[in-house]
């Protein structure tokens, strides 16, 4: 009998795991990680058609759509917001690569649109695929030839112990001690729960219903928690987004067009994508940014004006950092203190690096503005003071760095596992207040303790029952 | 002498009866060998049968047509459903029996049964031929041959009996162990190892002083096990409860330094759910007293079972602690408990129709395999003696999925995963606990039974009304409506959410506070119409809609798993050939040689990867 979590998944969850049961369907990107000119994600399986539908929005329905057939439309996703322009393209069963019903995506090749066009679809329905198994599907329907097999084999045993590495290095760190104190959790809740059913003849203390009720909130907050870490995990993966904002004409353009000539100077320039607001991917010594160029802040009465500044403001919110530019040679100190002061008061800037920047430096005599001592000066014109800025946003980078390795999870599939936990976890929490029975609860947080299988190890019955001997005195 | 059988059966417990039983029933000649015949079906523990899980068992035995339940309930002395206040699936029936008339019985119904026959002696080996079991020798010098053998040894395999610093060979207290049979089969190439389990001691019930202690009675409305028309219990007899104390402690803590299991003369692993006395004393020292369950032998006897005091500390020890617990002050004893030891085989060594790998036609089962308990013996014995049938008639077996009944949990727990406990049967252990429910063993098994012949013809037409009248009474659940002003009243009553418009009986009564009698009470024509049908029906039509949505759940998933599980792997597969595998799952699948994917994919150490790439190479 072993105590210790085993990061393969066995029993259950493997047969579940092993992606063998095909009524799922299943999404993953088909082109490589990282930048590109665009990126394709696929979906196969019996709903992948329902499911692109959902996020669809364009001159066709998906669902009208014959095989080999494209259509060109806005990609949104959970809460109906536009996260892209895509081409669809439809491939028919058994006319495709895995022999299934393929729908093909493809969006601007933002390694952040791909994550969350990823994200959306798991949240439609899908489930992210396993390595391999794109192929696998395709060589069980008969799509590729038996010769093949041993090829595929070794592909899927490769993919998969290449991906548990992964998974390995990313639990390394303060997450795997968050990670271990929730599966402690659960495996306590879920011992107390089959105490109760299967011991119930025993003299021992069971835990009432209060003490039930504390303890699956406690693993719900646990991994609400830990899926809501995500979000900062992954952007570090797609770049720490830096908004440039300010007055109109406050430079924000030239800053950023010059922080552009400045980067191809130094590494490769890597095209992003252009919306409403200027986004452009810069990496500075290894580290990626996301730069967002918004509209021009200022209280406006002007309808056309309102709206854009709505967006920047937007913009600023989704930010990590947000570089604020004042003109020296126009604007007053008391301008630029009650600005300031405006912006660090809203609430939804709240954890947001807020970089006060002086600019056009080279027209007025920088050190002769009262305001200085307190912000950044840079010459867009002539490049002064870009060093300083940049430094500025290392280091704000490599805190990221160390907090996100350390308390974030970075791999959606992690976070898919721990959102169907806490959905299981609120199901089990709901049965609870309605009076429903131990079993039936017991039921539910098995779910859970199946989801999370992949994250924490497999909880097997044989460590619940070891948990339960080792803590009561069980055995007449 | 007669000495040519179809089947052979080795040992008369619980598991060589039904699999004595089982085997004749479906038409084989059945030789059954034991070393005593007076103690035929000898409940070796506490006379009782049933409880949580296992006697979910119990009723699955019956389902098949095995005898247990029968027994037992021709023999009960009290009847308790335990976990009534759980869900469905956790109601559990045992029975507290009469020690005597539970073995009578047995060997009664086992007189009665064509093709069996008696014989009393050891047996000292197996005789081999073509690499292949064609009978057995025994202590007398007889040779009986026979197609197939079912051995069922339980602790009589080179047992040896602890109390205090005494030791001495014994398979049960007052009985020859049983020698040879390991020796031999290690020569075969089996793998042996070495288990341990303990009984309390007897004592006089004469002496006792049950004013003292809680008493706890059985229901006031008994059941029983079998699915067939046993009698009902008319009269019950009680249990009673008492609790040790720190003096009781004291003196058992005196006696440490004389226990075998402290001073290290037993090398045999014990369940660590049936810890003795001396255990849980110092594991939980913090405890100043446990629980101890005083049960009466039968209804007859004045002898007295003290459950909770099982014990190898030397005899005087346990006659001093015993007087200081309360109602035990003047306590006589009968024996006194002991540990004993004895002879197991990892089960990994048994394919699923417990059958060993190294020599056909042998099968093993119950203790022997290194399970606990006589139900987890008695659903053993009762597979191993209908695949033992079916093998030497050239039939396809009978493997019993996991999702179909705890029997298949069990036997595949055992083959796939081995044991290094003695293993017994939680209903943890089962992923599909809601669909494997005492209620309805006899709509998951009978139809199984009947297609064998081991079911009789009247026992599947009643498996059939069951079935088909709950099937009705859901329909008229799904079809009828009813207002309000009819209900709401009750659900007052009941602290529900009264209803607004005319709702479907099958949307109320998901309800956890509303039961079918509560709907039956306050809609008159519900009352009358349900007044056709059995109470089991009923009770199965309630069962099934209040936890529909959990009963689908698990149905959904094993639904979805049922594809891997007919994935049938040939017995010699060569996982060696495989490079992708990864190194631990190409050595423990070949060492466990699963026969379907599902299997495999409970092996530890066999990843989800592993079992795609096996995949891969059967070729979809």
């Amino acid at each position: 009998m072993t105590s210790k979590a085993k990061l393969e998944t066995t029993n259950f969850a493997t047969l579940m795991a092993s992606g063998i049961t095909f009524s799922e369907t299943i999404a993953a990107p088909a082109t490589p990680p990282g930048e590109s000119s665009i990126a394709v994600i696929r979906l196969s399986g019996p709903q992948a058609v329902s499911i692109a539908d959902k996020h669809f929005r364009g001159n066709r329905k998906i669902t009208d759509l014959k095989g080999y057939e494209a259509a060109y439309g806005t990609f949104t996703d959970s809460e109906d917001k536009d996260l892209d322009e895509v081409v669809i393209v439809v491939f028919k069963a058994p006319h495709s690569f895995t022999g299934e019903d393929i729908v093909e995506i493809s969006t601007h090749g933002s390694p952040f649109i791909v994550s969350r066009v990823l994200e959306s679809l798991v949240k439609s329905g899908a489930s992210l695929a396993r390595p391999g198994e794109f192929t696998q599907r395709a060589f069980i329907n008969g799509r590729i030839d038996l010769v093949q097999a041993e090829a595929v084999a070794d592909m899927i045993s490769a993919n998969s112990s290449a991906s548990l590495e992964l998974a390995l290095t990313q639990m390394k760190g303060g997450v795997s001690n968050d990670i271990k104190s929730m599966r402690s959790s659960l495996l306590d809740l879920a011992s107390l729960l089959e105490l109760e059913l299967d011991f119930s003849e025993e003299d021992v203390e069971f835990a009432d219903r209060t003490q039930l009720k504390n303890l699956i909130e406690q693993c719900l907050i646990q991994t609400k928690k830990l899926s809501g870490t995500f979000r900062a995990g992954n952007a570090l993966r797609t770049g720490i987004p830096v908004a440039i904002a300010g007055k109109p004409n406050a430079g924000k353009s030239t800053l950023l067009n010059t922080i552009l000539q400045e980067e191809r100077a130094i590494v490769s320039e890597i095209p992003g994508t252009t919306r409403d607001t200027v986004e452009e991917e810069i990496t500075i010594n290894g580290v990626r940014f996301r730069f967002i160029d918004t509209a021009g802040i200022r209280d406006t009465t002007d309808l056309i004006e309102k709206e854009g500044v709505s967006r920047s403001l937007k913009k600023m919110e989704t930010a990590t950092v947000i570089l604020y530019l004042f003109d020296l040679s126009n604007d007053t100190t008391e301008d630029i203190n009650s600005t300031l002061k405006e912006v660090t008061s809203r609430n939804s800037f709240k954890d947001r690096v807020l970089i006060p920047i002086g600019t056009k430096s080279d027209l007025t005599s920088a050190v002769d503005h009262p305001a200085v001592a307190d912000m950044t000066v840079i010459s867009a014109k002539t490049g002064k003071g870009l060093d300083i800025l940049f430094a500025k946003l290392e280091e704000i980078a490599s805190n990221r760095k160390q907090e996100a390795g350390d308390h974030a999870i970075t791999n959606i599939r992690h976070k898919t596992a721990l959102d169907n936990a806490s959905d299981f976890l609120q199901k089990a929490l709901n049965g609870l207040t309605q009076g429903i029975s131990t079993d039936l609860i017991a039921s539910d947080i098995r779910s859970a303790l199946f989801h999370l299988g992949e994250i924490t190890g497999e909880v097997s019955t044989d460590e619940i029952l070891g948990n339960i001997f080792s803590r009561f005195c069980i055995g007449k | 002498m007669h000495s040519q059988y179809d089947i052979i059966v080795v040992g008369a417990g619980h598991a060589g009866c039904e699999a004595a039983a089982a085997a004749a029933n479906l038409g084989s000649s059945v030789l059954l060998i034991t070393m005593n015949m007076q103690t035929i079906a000898q409940m070796s523990c506490n006379p009782a049968m049933g409880g949580i899980a296992k006697g979910q068992i119990v009723r699955e035995i019956d389902a098949m047509g095995g005898y247990s339940g029968i027994v037992s309930d021709r023999s009960m002395i009290q009847f308790r459903m335990l976990n009534l206040s759980k869900g469905p699936a956790m109601w559990s029936p045992r029975t507290q029996n009469d020690r005597q008339r539970f073995a009578e019985e047995w060997r009664l119904m086992l007189e009665q049964t064509p093709n069996v026959d008696f014989w009393q002696d050891m047996v000292d080996g197996v005789i081999i031929e073509n690499n292949k079991v064609a009978g057995v020798t025994t202590s007398m010098g007889q040779k009986f041959y026979a197609k197939a053998v079912v051995l069922t040894n339980g602790t009589f395999l080179n047992g040896l009996i602890h109390i205090g610093e005494k030791r001495f060979g014994g398979g049960r207290s007052g009985e020859r162990a049983s020698t040879g049979i390991t020796e031999q089969l290690i020569s075969l190439g089996f793998r042996s190892g070495r288990m341990k389990t303990g009984t309390p001691p007897r004592v006089d019930g004469r002496s006792l002083d049950f004013s003292k202690m809680d008493e706890q009675k059985g229901d006031d409305i008994p059941a029983r096990f079998s699915f067939t028309d046993t009698p009902l219990p008319v009269t019950q007899r009680s249990c009673h409860i008492t609790y040790t104390n720190p003096e009781v402690h004291e003196i058992l803590k005196e006696g440490f330094d004389r226990s075998p299991m402290y001073t290290g003369r037993i090398q045999g692993l014990g369940p660590r759910y049936c810890p003795s006395i001396e255990d849980k004393i110092s594991r939980f020292s913090e405890r100043d007293r446990h629980q101890l369950f005083v049960e009466p032998e039968g209804w007859n006897t004045v002898e007295i079972y003290v459950n909770g005091f099982s014990s190898s500390l030397p005899e005087d020890v346990q006659y001093k602690a015993l007087r200081l617990i309360p109602g035990f002050e003047n306590v006589k004893m009968f024996r006194p408990g002991y540990a004993i030891e004895y002879d197991f085989f990892p089960p990994d060594q048994l394919e699923l129709t417990l059958e060993t790998k190294n020599i056909p036609n042998l099968y093993f089962a119950g203790q022997i395999n290194g399970t606990t308990g006589y139900e987890e013996a008695a659903c053993q014995g009762l597979m191993a003696g209908i695949n033992a049938h079916l093998k030497i008639n050239e039939k396809d077996p009978l493997v019993i999925k996991r999702s179909e009944a705890y029997i298949g949990v069990l036997i595949d727990d055992l083959v796939t995963k081995g044991t290094d406990e003695p293993y017994r049967m939680f209903t943890s252990r089962a992923e599909f606990r809601t669909l494997l429910r005492q209620d309805n063993a006899d709509l998951r098994l009978t139809p199984l039974a009947h297609e064998l012949g081991l079911a009789s013809d009247e026992r599947m037409k009643k498996v059939e009304a069951k079935a088909n009248e709950t099937g009705a009474i859901i329909n008229y659940f799904k079809s009828q409506s009813v207002s309000p002003e009819l209900v709401n009243p009750v659900f007052e009553t009941l602290g529900t959410e009264p209803i607004r418009q005319k709702l479907k009986l099958i949307n109320l009564i998901g309800r956890p506070q509303v039961s079918l009698s509560d709907l039956a009470a306050a809609i008159p024509e519900l009352e009358k119409i349900l007044t056709n049908y059995t109470t089991d029906a009923i009770e199965q039509a309630e069962i099934q809609m209040k936890y529909q949505g959990y009963i689908e759940k698990e149905q959904e998933m094993v639904d979805k798993i049922s594809r891997l599980e007919d994935i049938t792997l040939r017995e010699d597969f060569d996982f060696d050939g495989i490079r992708s595998l990864s190194a631990e799952a190409r050595q423990k699948l070949a060492h466990v040689k699963p026969r379907t994917l599902g299997q495999a994919s409970r092996i530890s150490g066999v990843s989800p990867a592993d079992i795609s790439v096996l995949m891969v190479y059967l070729g979809r």
